[in-house]
C-alpha cells in the first residue's frame, strides 16, 4: 500500500491520526473487554475451570450440569415470571401514567418529579426500603392487622411462593418512572392534528389511543421493551439488598447464581456456563431487534 | 385554540374587555373527568412517595417507638440519633466507624471517575462526528451492542486484566472499570451532540488553521457545557448506585457506600435497628437524589438520550 502512494501523500494509518489516537480507548475497549472479553468466557465455559481458569475442555458437561442444577431451575423460572410480569406492568403502568400527564395537566413538571425519582436511587436502596415496607412484623402486614383484620397475611418476603412478587413490587416502583418518561416523550411526538381528526369523527379518547396512538408509538414501544428487558436479565443487586436470593434459594436470579458460583464456589466453569446462557438472553431480545432497527434502515 | 392562546397572551391589553369574552368557555375545576384524572394522579403520586416517606419517618423515631407503633405513623418523639449512627458507628461485622468510611470511598471512586470517563467519552465522540476515519463506524458498533452484554459475562476477563496490570483491589482498577462500561452510554451521548451542531463551525475552524485539539477545546468544549453537565449527571448517580463493580473490584477497606449500606443493613449479627438501617438508606440515597431534584429536566435529558437512541 504504502509504496502506490504518490510522494508528498502522507501515509493512510498516519491520515487523521489525532482522530485515532482519541479513539484508542474505545478500540480498546470494543475490543479487548466487549469482545474478546465475551469470547473468553464463552471459550472457558466449555473447560472444567474451578478456582483458577484453565482450558482443560470438557465439551457441554458444564451446561449438563448447569441445567440439571435445581438452583437454575429456580432462577430460571423466578426471571421468567418477573421478567414477564415486569415487562406487562411497567409498560401499561407507565404508558398510563404518560397519558394522564399528557392531558394538559397543571402541576405536570410536579407530578412527573414524584413518578420519576425513584429511578435515581439504587436498587440497594429500593431493595433496603421496601425490605422494610414488607417486613411482616412492623411494616405492611402489622399495619392492616392492627387495623382489625388480623388474619391478613402479606409476607412475600418470607413466603417461597412469592417472593418473587415481593421483588417485583419494588422493581416498578424504581422503574415505571423511567418507562413513563419515555412513553411521554413519544405521545409529544405524536402530531396534534391526528388527535384533532379523531375528535372530529367523534371517536373516543380511549380508543385513539388504543387504535391510532398506540399503533403510531411503536418504535418507541420496542426501544423501550429492549430496554426493559436488557436491564430485567441483569437483576442482581435489587434482589441481593432486598432478600438475599431467600429465603432459601427461592428468589435466585441467574445473574446472582453467576456471581456466587464464581466468587464463592470457585466453580468457575459453572459460573461461565451460567453467565453464556445469560448472554443467549440477551442475544435472543437484541438480535432481532438490532436487526429491525439497522437492517430496516439501510433498505429504507 | 389559537385565538385563546393569542388573547390571553395579553392579559392586560384594555381593549379586551370592551370587546367581550372571548374564546372558549374555562372548564369548570371540578369536572367529573378533572376528578377521575387528578384522582388517579395523586393516588399514583402517594404510591411513589410512601417509601420515601416510610424512610424519614422511621429514620426519626427511637426503637421502642417503632416496636410499638406502626411504620407510616409520624414520630412522636424526633431523635437525630438513628443518623448519627448510621454516619460514625454503624457496624458493618468488619468494623464500626459507620457509613462515613463508604462515603468518602465512593467519593474518591467517583469523582476521578466521572472525570476519566467523560474526558475519554467526549473526545472520543468528537472524533467520531468529526473526524470519522476507516473503521471507526465499525468500533462504535461493537462499543454500543457491547452495552447490552451482562456484566457478569465480563467481569472475570476484567478481574483478569487488572490483576495483570496489577490494580486489581484497588481504587484505579475500578476508575478504569467505571470508564469502560460509561464509554458506550457516554460516547454516544457526545457523538450525538456533536453532529447535531452546525458543520460550518467545524469547517471556519479548520479553515483558520486550527488541528484536532485546537477545534475541540476552543470550539467545542465551550458550546457543548449543557451536554458535558447531562454526561456528569449520568455519571455521578449511576456511579454512586453502583454495586456489582464495587463489590467486585474492592477490597473491604475500599468499599464503596452502596456495599457498605448492604452489609450494615444485611449483616446477621446483633439487634436490628431499624431506624438505623433507614437513616443510613436515607443517606445512600441522598446524593442521586439531591443531583436528580436540582438537575430537573437535565436528567430527564441524559435518561432520554441514553435510552431513546441507545
Amino acid at each position: 500500500m504504502a509504496a502506490h502512494t504518490q510522494p508528498g501523500r502522507p501515509n493512510q494509518l498516519l491520515r487523521n491520526l489525532n482522530s485515532k489516537i482519541a479513539s484508542i480507548p474505545m478500540m480498546l475497549t470494543a475490543v479487548v473487554i466487549f469482545l474478546g472479553g465475551t469470547i473468553w468466557t464463552v471459550v472457558y465455559s466449555f473447560t472444567n475451570s474451578r478456582l483458577l481458569p484453565r482450558l482443560n475442555f470438557v465439551g457441554l458437561e458444564q451446561y449438563e450440569r448447569l441445567w440439571a442444577a435445581p438452583r437454575w431451575h429456580v432462577s430460571i423460572q423466578n426471571l421468567a415470571t418477573y421478567g414477564s410480569l415486569s415487562l406487562i406492568f411497567s409498560l401499561t403502568i407507565g404508558f398510563i401514567l404518560a397519558a394522564l400527564l399528557d392531558q394538559k395537566i397543571r402541576f405536570e413538571n410536579t407530578f412527573r418529579t414524584i413518578f420519576l425519582y425513584p429511578f435515581a436511587l439504587s436498587f440497594i436502596v429500593t431493595g433496603l426500603v421496601w425490605q422494610w415496607i414488607l417486613n411482616p412484623e412492623f411494616g405492611i402486614q402489622s399495619v392492616v392487622r392492627s387495623l382489625g383484620w388480623t388474619s391478613f397475611a402479606f409476607d412475600p418476603l418470607y413466603n417461597a411462593d412469592i417472593v418473587i412478587y415481593g421483588i417485583l413490587l419494588a422493581a416498578l416502583w424504581q422503574g415505571t418512572g423511567l418507562v413513563m418518561c419515555l412513553m411521554l416523550a413519544g405521545l409529544r411526538g405524536i402530531d396534534e392534528d391526528i388527535w384533532k381528526a379523531a375528535r372530529v369523527d367523534g371517536i373516543p379518547m380511549w380508543r385513539t389511543y388504543l387504535f391510532i396512538v398506540i399503533p403510531m408509538m411503536r418504535p418507541v414501544f420496542i426501544t423501550t421493551l429492549v430496554i426493559i428487558a436488557s436491564g430485567i436479565v441483569r437483576v442482581y443487586d435489587l434482589v441481593v439488598a432486598q432478600t438475599s436470593g431467600g429465603p432459601g434459594i427461592a428468589s435466585d436470579v441467574p445473574a446472582k447464581y453467576v456471581y456466587d458460583y464464581m466468587f464463592f464456589a470457585q466453580n468457575l466453569g459453572q459460573g461461565f456456563a451460567a453467565s453464556t446462557m445469560m448472554l443467549l438472553m440477551v442475544a435472543i431480545i437484541i438480535v432481532p431487534w438490532a436487526y429491525l432497527e439497522f437492517g430496516g434502515r439501510k433498505r429504507g | 385554540m389559537d385565538k385563546t392562546v393569542a388573547v390571553s397572551a395579553f392579559p392586560a391589553a384594555g381593549s379586551r374587555l370592551e370587546a367581550g369574552p372571548q374564546g372558549r368557555r374555562p372548564r369548570r375545576a371540578l369536572s367529573p373527568r378533572n376528578i377521575i384524572l387528578y384522582g388517579a394522579l395523586i393516588v399514583a403520586a402517594l404510591y411513589y412517595l410512601l417509601p420515601l416517606y416510610v424512610m424519614v419517618v422511621t429514620s426519626l423515631k427511637g426503637m421502642p417507638e417503632i416496636r410499638l407503633g406502626n411504620i407510616f405513623s409520624p414520630p412522636v418523639e424526633i431523635t437525630f440519633e438513628p443518623w448519627v449512627k448510621a454516619w460514625s458507628s454503624a457496624c458493618t461485622g468488619l468494623n464500626c466507624d459507620g457509613l462515613s468510611r463508604g462515603f468518602w470511598n465512593s467519593v474518591r471512586i467517583m469523582v476521578p471517575s466521572v472525570i476519566v470517563s467523560i474526558a475519554i467519552a467526549s473526545v472520543n465522540g468528537y472524533a467520531l462526528a468529526n473526524w470519522r476515519f476507516k473503521g471507526a463506524e465499525l468500533f462504535f458498533t461493537i462499543l454500543i451492542v457491547g452495552a447490552f452484554i451482562p456484566y457478569q459475562v465480563m467481569i472475570y476477563p476484567i478481574v483478569i486484566v487488572l490483576r495483570e496490570i496489577g490494580i486489581y483491589g484497588t481504587l484505579y482498577g475500578l476508575i478504569l472499570v467505571h470508564s469502560i462500561f460509561g464509554m458506550p452510554i457516554l460516547t454516544l451521548l457526545f457523538r450525538n451532540y456533536f453532529v447535531s451542531l452546525p458543520e460550518e463551525l467545524f469547517k471556519a475552524a479548520r479553515i483558520d488553521g486550527a488541528g484536532f485539539w485546537q477545534v475541540y477545546f476552543r470550539i467545542m468544549l465551550p458550546m457543548s457545557l449543557p451536554i458535558f453537565v447531562v454526561a456528569m449527571i449520568l455519571q455521578v448517580t449511576g456511579i454512586w448506585n453502583d454495586f456489582l463493580f464495587g463489590v467486585v473490584f474492592t477490597r473491604p477497606n475500599t468499599y464503596p457506600m452502596t456495599v457498605q449500606l448492604n452489609n450494615i443493613v444485611n449483616s446477621v449479627q446483633g439487634v436490628k435497628e431499624y431506624n438505623v438501617n433507614m437513616a443510613a438508606t436515607l443517606l445512600t440515597g441522598a446524593v442521586p437524589l439531591i443531583v436528580y431534584f436540582v438537575s430537573g429536566r437535565l436528567f430527564v435529558r441524559g435518561i432520554a438520550a441514553g435510552a431513546v437512541k441507545g
